[in-house]
């Protein structure tokens, strides 16, 4: 196999170096891209809003429908009071959405493939829900952690489990969308490599490529879906301690 | 047994962890079509994406330990 490296698309290049004493706070690619999607996001949401018509037209109605999608999300599944947290389950699902499919671009980068920056998102959900948890109810927050209607022996089983599964939120959440963008960007750059060495047998791989693609825009969309719906069961819980 | 090839057997190891994602994205769309066809009229097709996503990713984990053992190590 003469081909390139399938984890070359995910290096990090310094664009603008700087350097803020020992701290390397350089604008990188992902950092540029992060700030297309910002402002994608923010450009296309006042812009087609700002005439706020009440027979909406064309683009009014795509942000509507984007509104109301996670508004129908969080008020199904965060219940009752949750539409407070509906500007942070809005910005969480539209940055990570951008992200995946900016990432579909070829020769573009998917900032949603490092690990870091998926992990700082479900750290920063993990510690707010956290935090609105105890806010909220005080002591009675940790009995989160003792299931209801149990025998005494299993408790001394079944809660450190339960603290177990939830202290692992963060990890899994954060792990959940790296793989899924990491795993789909190097399978097609691993049949894009075969393309060009097989010659005319060629056509095989990029027909498989082509489905991959497909398969890919699916699960950007999925995934960013996911990550804000696990995000509002986890406020859920928070909320209501089920 | 050299190092390059016990990588080669490591990573087709991970990838058994891809039997299990094929396991759940069948069962996940077997009981979706099951379900509609009892109920044409059940809403469920959304909580079916949402299985079929975290029945995938769980797979994605074991084949993304592949990748790094091939190429990152």
């Amino acid at each position: 196999m003469a081909t390139e490296n399938p984890l070359h698309q995910f290096t990090i290049e310094r664009l603008i170096p700087i350097h803020i004493g020992k701290i390397d706070a350089s604008y990188t690619n992902s950092a540029l891209l992060m700030t297309i999607a910002v402002v994608l996001i923010t450009a296309f949401v006042v812009l087609t809003t700002r005439p706020a018509a009440l027979v909406p037209g064309r683009w009014q109605s795509v942000s509507e429908m984007l509104y109301e999608f996670v508004a129908d999300m969080v008020d199904k599944n965060a219940g009752h009071g949750a539409q407070a947290y509906l500007p942070f389950v809005f910005t969480l699902f539209m940055f990570i959405l951008l992200g995946n499919l900016l990432g579909m671009i070829p020769y573009s980068f998917t900032f949603t493939s490092h690990i870091i920056v998926t992990f700082g998102m479900a750290l920063t959900v993990f510690i707010g829900v956290t935090l609105i948890g105890i806010a909220r109810h005080g002591f009675r927050f940790l009995t989160l952690f003792v299931p209801h209607g149990v025998p005494v022996v299993l408790l001394v089983l079944l809660v450190p489990i339960e603290l177990l599964s939830y202290f692992i939120r963060p990890f899994t959440l954060s792990i959940r969308l790296f793989a899924n963008m990491m795993a789909g960007h190097t399978m097609l750059a691993i049949f894009a490599g075969f393309v060009a060495v097989l010659g005319i047998g060629g056509i095989l791989p990029l027909a498989v490529d082509v489905a991959l693609v497909l398969l890919e825009l699916l699960v950007a969309v999925l995934q960013a879906y996911v990550f804000a719906i696990l995000t509002c069961l986890y406020l859920a819980d928070a909320l209501h301690l089920h | 047994m050299d190092v390059a090839a016990a990588k080669m057997i490591g990573a087709g190891l991970a990838c058994i962890a891809l039997v299990g994602a094929g396991i759940g994205i069948g069962n996940v769309f077997g009981a979706l079509i099951n379900s509609l066809a009892r109920n044409p009229a059940a809403q469920v097709t959304p909580f079916a994406f949402l299985g079929f996503a975290l029945a995938e990713a769980t797979g994605l984990f074991g084949l993304a330990i592949a990748f790094l053992i091939l190429f990152v190590f």
